[in-house]
This record gives C-alpha cells, structure tokens and sequence, in this order.
C-alpha cells in the first residue's frame, strides 16, 4: 500500500529543520554549505511529494531547475570559499569578518 | 513492503542529516550528506520520479560531493572543528529556534490545504507514459524559455568560478591573517584595526 504524503513531507520538515540547525550552529564554512544542500534537498523532496498528492508534473520540472540552481550555487560558493582558505588559514566563518563596523 | 522501505530510508535521511551537522570532520559530514542524498532519491523513485532519481544520484552523489571532497582534500583543511563557542547562548538558542521552525512547518502544513492546477501540465503518476517523457514533455514545451536561461546561469556560474578561483586576480584584496601577524600593517584589515 501507498505511504501517504504527508509522511514524506514531515521527514523533508525534519530534514529542512536539521538542515538550519546545522547552518546556525556550526562554523566551518563547509559544512555549513553541506547543511544549505541539505535543506535545498528537503525542498526537493516536497516538490516532488505534492507533485505526487497535486498530480501535477510541474513540481517535478521545478526540482530540476532547483537541481541546476544548487549546482551553480556550490561551484560559485566552493570557489569563494577556496579562495577564502587560500589568504587564511582558519577554517571558522568567524574569521571572515572583515565587514564588521 | 513500501512503508518498510519508507521507514528504514526516512531513518537513514535524518539521520545522514544530522551526522551532516554533528561530524567533527568535514570528510564524515560529506559521507553523511551521501547518505540523505541517496535516501532523497529512494523516496524519488517510491513517489514516481524516475528521472529526477537518477538526477539526484549522478549531480547530487556524484558530482556536488565530490566536489565538496576535492574541496576538503586540496586545501587540507581536514582539521577538526573546534569546540569552544564565540558566542554561549548560540547553540541552544539554535536548536530553540529550529524546533519552533519544524512546529511551525508543521503547524502551518495542518492549516493550509495544497491546491493547484488539476494536471494543466500533466499528470504525474498516472497514464503509460514513462516518467522520463512526461518531464521531457512538460520541460520542453512549458518551461522551454526558463531552461534556455538555465545554460545561460550554468555559463555564468562556471566563468564565476574560474575568476574567482584563479589565483592572484584580487590584488586589491590582501589582507593578513587575523591573529596570526597582526604586527606587519599591509592591506585594509590590518588598517581597520589600527583605526579601532
């Protein structure tokens, strides 16, 4: 039998909750861009699960375009933080913190 | 049969994430972050999602942690993250903040009923017509004009990466590292902190 949606909408809630609270939580720049990818793909899976419950093909031509966006965003991001490393060594974001008044 | 696989893929997905989160290493996060990626792309192919399954697994599994693997091994900045906190109040304040953001998720999920469009583009599950075609269809017949600018982003992003990762492009941009040599004065950090 079919497991209903909303099951797999909570599991992306709870995925997409970890996901902020590893964000807010941890420093080294990398792992907080692993924790973006992880709420960028609870979203996924709500898309694709109300594309299911809509039967609506739509959401899942939506994933694709959020796949192409968060490819882009980690090559743009990778790069920044490559270049990041390469001036200092600390791998904590707050060490980045030229900006502060 | 489906609510075991649904059962035993939710638990590795949550807890992938939160291996993510909890790591010490950047290199066992990464393993995490496979580990949800995959369990995201079961439950693709448990709700119909065929294409966007292997998708998930080839860009998501194959290239993006991969990447962040490069990342991680050609910097060497596989150290283990410190564990003394800047800021006391920001870890429970987090998980605070986080869990009001689940309940409310999940509050908002029991108000709100999901509408849209009865199949305009499509149906998703229904019909013979293989998973793959159905997307194809819809992506090259609605959403032509978004996926033409789609190449046009991905261009951007790479031209991006390759200035910005070369190496001295920046030269108006060397500062020192904090803390380390604060004596020598060169650069617009060491300037600001002479100013304070």
């Amino acid at each position: 039998m079919k497991v209903p949606g909303s099951y797999y909408l909570i599991v992306a809630a709870a995925m997409f909750c970890i996901g902020a609270i590893g964000l807010l939580v941890r420093r080294n720049a990398l792992v907080m861009f692993m924790c973006v990818e992880l709420m960028l793909n609870a979203v996924n899976l709500t898309f694709v699960t109300f594309a299911r419950m809509l039967d609506d093909i739509g959401g899942q031509v939506f994933v694709f375009f959020t796949l192409v966006v968060a490819a882009a965003e980690v090559v743009v991001g990778l790069a920044l933080i490559v270049s990041i490393f390469r001036r200092r060594q600390g791998a904590t974001a707050d060490d980045v913190s030229l900006l502060r008044g | 049969m489906e609510w075991a696989v649904f059962v035993v893929f939710a638990v590795a997905a949550l807890g992938g994430a939160g291996g993510v989160v909890m790591a010490r290493k950047p290199v066992h996060a990464a393993m995490s972050l496979v580990l949800t990626l995959f369990s995201v792309a079961i439950f693709f192919v448990m709700q119909g999602a065929h294409f966007l399954a292997a998708v998930q697994v080839i860009v998501y599994a194959g290239a993006i942690v991969v990447l962040f693997l490069f990342v991680i091994m050609l910097l060497g900045i596989d150290q283990e993250d410190t564990l003394d906190e800047p800021l006391p109040a920001q870890r429970p304040l987090a998980i605070v903040v986080g869990g009001a953001l689940f309940a409310g998720l999940l509050l908002f999920a029991q108000i709100l009923e999901p509408t849209g469009g009865s199949a305009a583009r499509g149906s998703a599950t229904q019909g013979d017509v293989v998973n793959v075609e159905r997307v194809a269809t819809s992506l090259f017949t609605d959403f032509l004009w978004p996926f033409e600018i789609t190449s046009a982003l991905l261009v951007i992003a790479v031209v991006g990466a390759v200035v910005l990762a070369r190496r001295g492009s920046t030269p108006q941009f060397e500062d020192q590292p904090v803390g380390a040599d604060a004596g020598s004065d060169e650069g617009p950090a060491a300037v600001l902190e002479h100013d304070e």
